[in-house]
């Protein structure tokens, strides 16, 4: 049997739109994947320590504040420090679509933006997961 | 990646990342789970372990974030291992428990983990002790593990720690029943939780009634315990009784004999899982579904189909 894949899906920030990072935790878990739902109000340490001592394989970023530069560059920097393995980082929520480069350069593989069919975002996380 | 080995040095050398990946490699049973076991075991038996399990939103997670901040006063490393239930249909599972102890994320001796049961009945996933194990050799000075939150059948959790709190809340008439039906019997402390609403008082005086109605195994007497997170009020009395049944069980043999038999029945499962394996290996799976066909068509019954495929010395 293959191991499931562990997800952790966070919310950085004082952003309290959670709706749509349920969603995906939900579709997640309904792909058979493990999912860690770090609730709201998360600094850049609490999630990546959660990443860290989850020995997660996927980081769900769930972005609406307009804090998403900011987030991506010290998430994605502080995840290469500390953990132990390589971490997918993907996010989603409300992005101006120049900044979508811009996040990508700081290290998240891919955003998803509002209206993204939840199977898109699995598709992508177990192909990621199969070239591995 | 690391070798196992060079995991073992950064996790002995507190390494959070580390101890992770060992957790993985035996919940997973990953190559190099075997060697991790083997290192870690004899360092194994110094934490304090203690389980908690009740019905589900009895306030168990809360519960732990409380305790494992009084615990850090005391002790420099605490660790958390908390078990959700996976979908039956997907296998997938959403673990929550962790929202709970968000005051703990910034900690930096507490270590949190969270579990799927992988569709484990019992409260716990087959690794849970495993998992508790690596801990305990890892050096944290206490480990609280949260099982499920299913009702009454959550009692593997009594062959994973030293000591198991079983949470109720006032008013829950219902789950008093539940308790009755054969759970309190693995409970060494009743903890009624949610002490701040009404109806605590007599939550407790119900169980006390319930506990003096059976007859002791053995001569601790289980105590009941007020709680609440909300109020922060009888977690010291919680502490201060799981240290009296560690001492009880010490004294008693208790220990020593919840030890023999926790390992006889790991034991025992390692040889079913590791027959199985082997059976599985050596059958041909072209001569299964023959004798299946058999079977289909009446030709053979299913007693006659083992005997056919495990051979006369197997013969039931
Ligand atoms: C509902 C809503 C609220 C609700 C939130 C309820 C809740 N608990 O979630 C309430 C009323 C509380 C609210 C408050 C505010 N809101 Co508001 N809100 C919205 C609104 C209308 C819809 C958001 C929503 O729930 N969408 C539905 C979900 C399912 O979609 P989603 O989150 O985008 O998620 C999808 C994708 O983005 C993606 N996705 C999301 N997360 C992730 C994560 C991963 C890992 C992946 C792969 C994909 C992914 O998948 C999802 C499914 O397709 C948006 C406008 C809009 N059109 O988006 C404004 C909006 C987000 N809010 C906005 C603002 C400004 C606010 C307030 C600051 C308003 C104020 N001045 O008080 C407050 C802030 C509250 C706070 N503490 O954060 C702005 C943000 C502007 C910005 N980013 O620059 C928006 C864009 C409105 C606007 N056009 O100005 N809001
Ligand atoms: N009034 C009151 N509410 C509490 C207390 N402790 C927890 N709660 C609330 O009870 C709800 C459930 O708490 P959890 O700690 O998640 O319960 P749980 O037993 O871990 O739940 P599961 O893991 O889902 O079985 C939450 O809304 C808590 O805020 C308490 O001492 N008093
Ligand atoms: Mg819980």
């Amino acid at each position: 049997m293959s191991k499931p894949l562990r997800v952790v899906v966070a919310k950085p920030g004082l952003d309290g739109h959670d709706r749509g990072a349920k969603i995906i935790a939900r579709a997640f878990r309904d792909a058979g994947m493990e999912v860690i739902y770090t609730g709201i109000f998360q600094t850049t340490e609490m999630i990546v320590r959660t990443v860290v001592e989850e020995d997660a394989d996927v980081l769900g970023l769930s972005i609406l504040s307009g804090a998403h530069l900011h987030f991506a560059e010290e998430i994605c920097k502080a995840l290469r420090e500390q953990a132990a393995k390589e971490v997918l980082v993907v996010m989603g929520g409300i992005l101006p679509p120049p900044d979508i480069p811009k996040v990508k350069e700081s290290g998240v593989a891919e955003v998803f933006g509002p209206g993204t069919p939840t199977t898109t975002i699995i598709d992508f996380v177990r192909k990621w997961h199969a070239a591995q | 990646m690391k070798t196992v080995s060079e995991l073992l040095t950064a996790a002995r050398a507190g390494h959070t990342a580390a101890i992770a990946r060992l957790l993985s490699i035996v919940e997973n049973d990953e190559p190099g789970a075997t060697e991790v076991i083997r290192a870690t075991y004899p360092q194994t038996g110094r934490a304090l372990k203690v389980g908690f399990t009740g019905p589900p939103g009895a306030g168990k997670s809360t519960l732990v974030s409380s305790l494992t901040a009084a615990y850090r006063k005391t002790v420099p490393r605490v660790a958390v291992v908390a078990v959700d239930p996976s979908s039956p249909y997907t296998g997938g599972a959403i673990l929550g428990d962790r929202i709970r102890m968000r005051e703990q994320y910034l900690d930096k001796g507490v270590f949190i983990r969270s579990m799927s049961n992988r569709g484990q009945s019992g409260g716990l996933s087959r690794a849970t002790r495993r998992v508790v194990s690596v801990l305990d050799a890892m050096g944290f000075d206490v480990i609280l593990v949260e099982t499920v939150g299913v009702g009454q059948q959550e009692i593997d959790v009594v062959r994973v720690v030293d000591t198991v709190c079983l949470l109720t809340i006032p008013g829950a008439g219902d789950d008093i029943q539940a308790i009755k039906a054969g759970i309190i019997e693995i409970a060494d402390l009743l903890v009624v939780n949610k002490a701040d609403r009404p109806g605590a008082d007599e939550a407790v005086k119900d169980l006390m009634q319930m506990l003096n109605l059976g007859t002791p195994r053995n001569d601790w007497r289980t105590p009941v315990i007020k709680t609440s997170s909300n109020l922060g009020t009888g977690i010291e009395d919680l502490m201060g009784a799981v240290r009296k049944h560690r001492e009880w069980a010490n004294q008693s043999g208790e220990a020593q004999r919840r030890n023999a038999d926790a390992m006889r029945t790991e034991i025992q499962a390692l040889m079913r899982e590791r027959v199985l394996r082997e059976l599985e290996r050596r059958m041909d799976p072209k001569q299964i579904e023959d004798v299946v066909s058999q079977v289909v068509s009446k030709r053979l019954d299913p007693y006659g189909a083992v005997d056919e495929l495990l051979g006369p010395e197997a013969k039931g």
